[in-house]
């Protein structure tokens, strides 16, 4: 299955004419139980593929909103296993929704990359993204990747030129994350007028699909991007409704939710408004 | 489906010695296992640009120069090799010389590190400086060289450490840097340096990250000890012409590990002479609350290197504890952590409780008020005194005066001041 799963999601929606809408949420925020509802209410929300962040207590690339989900999900106790636990669950009632873990190096290196390959794949994922593990330091990681069937999938960035690109492609399947930004997660805005060109440069280069991620924050902005990458990614965004339902005393899953549900029909009639105007 | 305690990938190389211990890091910025580069993508190209930047520089006689003429004339070099004998006399063992480093213009070794890092950033038309600090001590140095060349300063700096080290806080002010509290994680030391590298991601173009000590991402761990290394070289040359050999030990207190391998380093191929490097062992290995990578944690990832330490099962990152700001800090620079595994350094502890007798001692008997990080060196001088015996001879890296310290000692010993 894994890779498989993604390439699948990205050619059914290449043939519908619109981007994928990836959705990501950090495993254990706010707790166990509720983190599982929210995901595996995404898909009928209208994610399409769904990345599931692993808590690590020093998240060097993360904006506040982002670090203070992953020190919730600490503080509820969510560990690697949890976040099996939670994917297993998840694929128990969805067969189809790629699931991909997004997170930092040392967790999975005292797991041990193999077994965590091996483990991951049984539990359902279909691949992964470690911010801190660039191509120099990955190929320990790519070959466990590799050897379980799962995608790594690679960040290429604002700084990454024409020289460099071809080592971020190097071993990256299912898709190519392009961060929108030179910045952390959740801080500045992604301006799909800038990050066009960049997408077209990644996609021809590693001829897999192009999603973009980093500073995607309103049905708008996610509709501008829809319109020039085969995927949009939300994070932050979604993060800050755990917040914010945590602060108001609300219903988490509900707020969450319904933010996904509204960038989610952005995205998708982002083209048709394009053919529209 | 537990997870293994430690993984495979852990299991590192049996290690073995080198013929040259001075040829590390690897091009790929590896000490044996230790070292190496796990930043973001977006850094990837940055941390190539330094490494280009800084081999261009140290292959270039004009860089050194200009660097020795600053040292010699801004920073104070070379500083004394001083014979502490009442120190010697008091423990009744092997002689006793302290590398005076807290001599240095600020007060601490920090400033050698500061003034090549300052002179490369100048040399890379960076425009803007950002910097971590624990103690306060980098903090300082970095405001300084930023003033003596114009160049903005932010200092990254735990809100915790703010608050204990308050006369190095107006310091930066006064020096014209400003100082940014980190209240997120736990809001000391590794927190500040997690800020400097969201900073660095953010600000890619015109930022250059003066990094404070011997560890973070290739290329520098290799870069701050090359800088520091004017200490072992010093301390070398100053030892053969007063003593007419090389000294049986030479011991430092480590953090990040920069003044341990400035002063080692020259020393490695050496292998008479024994490398100590003293962790904090805050309120005692056994309670857990310490500060100590290599006596108490194991090999991870964190800021940018694989190294030694502290962290749980999972591979959390554990909070560190000492009462000294600029060793509380969860992991070690790589080299330590290699130099360890193959056996040519040794690493001891000092706890909390230690270093402040040894801090009131070295005050009472030889009129130096140390750093309350150099004092847990000094805590352990008079075991290793002992051991090496009389008629031999060690060095204890004085990396840095006490004069920040005093109301922490003072609020430890129960006083108001
Ligand atoms: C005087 C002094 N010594 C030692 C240290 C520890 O750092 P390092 O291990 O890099 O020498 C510090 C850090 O702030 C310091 O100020």
């Amino acid at each position: 299955m894994t890779k498989a799963r993604i390439d699948a999601r990205f050619a059914a929606l290449k043939a519908e004419g619109r981007a994928a809408f990836v959705t990501y949420v950090m495993a254990g925020d706010p707790d166990a139980a509720t983190a599982l509802e929210i995901v595996r209410g995404l898909p009928g929300a209208g994610a399409d593929i769904i990345e599931l962040g692993f808590p690590f207590s020093d998240p060097l690339a993360e904006g506040p909103p982002i670090q203070r989900a992953a020190q919730r999900a600490l503080a509820k106790g969510m560990t690697l296993q949890g976040v099996l636990d939670l994917a297993r669950a998840f694929r128990e009632g969805d067969a189809d929704t790629p699931v991909i873990l997004m997170g930092y190096t040392n967790p999975l290196l005292t797991w041990g990359y193999e077994a965590f390959a091996r483990d991951a794949a049984a539990a359902g994922i279909d691949g992964m993204i470690v911010v801190d593990c660039p191509p120099e330091e990955a190929e320990p990681l790519a070959d466990a990747l590799d050897a379980a069937g799962l995608s790594l999938i690679r960040l290429a960035t604002p700084t990454t030129d024409d020289a460099r690109l071809p080592v971020v492609i190097r071993r990256t399947s299912g898709f190519v994350y392009y961060v929108s930004v030179a910045g952390v997660t959740g801080v500045k805005s992604a301006d799909a007028a800038a990050v066009a060109p960049h997408v077209e440069r990644v996609r021809k280069a590693s001829g897999l699909p192009v999603a973009v991620g980093f500073g995607i924050k309103t049905p708008e902005n996610a509709a501008a991007i829809a319109r020039v990458a085969d995927g949009v990614v939300v994070g932050s965004a979604l993060v800050d409704e755990v917040a914010e339902a945590l602060e108001l005393n609300e219903d988490v899953t509900g707020r969450v939710l319904s933010k996904v549900n509204s960038l989610a029909k952005a995205v998708r009639l982002a083209r048709r408004s394009l053919t529209a105007v | 489906m537990t997870p293994p305690a430690a993984s495979r990938e852990l299991i590192v190389n049996a290690p073995t010695r080198p013929n040259d211990y001075t040829a590390y890091p690897d091009a790929s910025g590896r000490f044996g296992d230790y070292g190496g580069r796990y930043v973001p993508e977006t850094l990837m190209p940055l941390v190539h640009e330094l490494d280009a930047a800084y081999r261009a520089a140290k292959a270039d006689p004009a860089f050194q120069a200009e660097l020795d003429s600053f040292l010699t004339h801004y920073v104070g070099r070379p500083s004394p090799l001083y014979l502490a004998s009442r120190l010697t006399d008091h423990f009744g063992g092997a002689k006793i010389y302290f590398k005076r480093e807290e001599l240095n213009h600020t007060g601490s070794h920090k400033i050698n590190n500061c003034m090549g890092q300052i002179l490369l950033a100048r040399r890379m038309g960076k425009t803007r400086i950002i910097a971590e600090t624990g103690a306060g001590q980098h903090g300082v140095a970095s405001a300084t060289v930023c003033a003596r060349f114009g160049l903005p300063c932010i200092v990254y700096m735990g809100a915790v450490d703010v608050e204990r080290q308050k006369p190095n806080v107006f310091r930066m002010n006064l020096l014209g840097a400003r100082v940014e509290a980190v209240t997120s994680g736990s809001a000391t030391l590794k927190d500040a340096m997690n800020e400097a590298l969201r900073d660095w991601v953010t600000n890619v173009h015109d930022t250059y990250y003066l990094i404070g000590t011997a560890a973070g991402m290739h290329p520098y761990p290799e870069m701050v000890r090359d800088f520091q290394s004017v200490i072992g070289r010093e301390t070398r040359d100053q030892m053969l012409a007063m003593e007419g050999r090389l000294p049986d030990a030479v011991v430092a207190c480590v953090g990040g590990g920069s003044n341990a391998i400035g002063i080692f380093h020259p020393f490695l191929n050496d292998e008479s002479v024994k490398l100590i490097g003293i962790e904090a062992a805050g309120e005692g290995m056994d309670t857990g609350r310490h500060a100590a990578a290599i006596n108490g944690g194991r090999p991870g990832v964190l800021h940018g290197n694989m190294t030694y330490l502290l962290q749980d099962r999972a591979g959390q990152i554990t909070e560190a504890h000492s009462i000294s700001a600029g060793l509380d800090y969860p992991g070690i620079g790589p080299e330590h952590s290699w130099l360890h595994d193959v056996g040519r350094a040794s690493y001891l502890t000092a706890t909390d409780n230690e270093s402040l007798e040894a801090f009131k001692l070295c005050a009472q008997l030889e009129g130096i008020l140390p750093a309350i990080e150099t004092a847990h060196a000094l805590a352990r001088i008079g075991d290793i005194a002992r051991d090496v015996g009389k008629g031999g001879i060690i060095v204890l890296n004085l990396s840095g005066r006490g004069d920040k310290d005093v109301g922490t000692v003072a609020a430890h010993l129960g006083m108001q001041i």
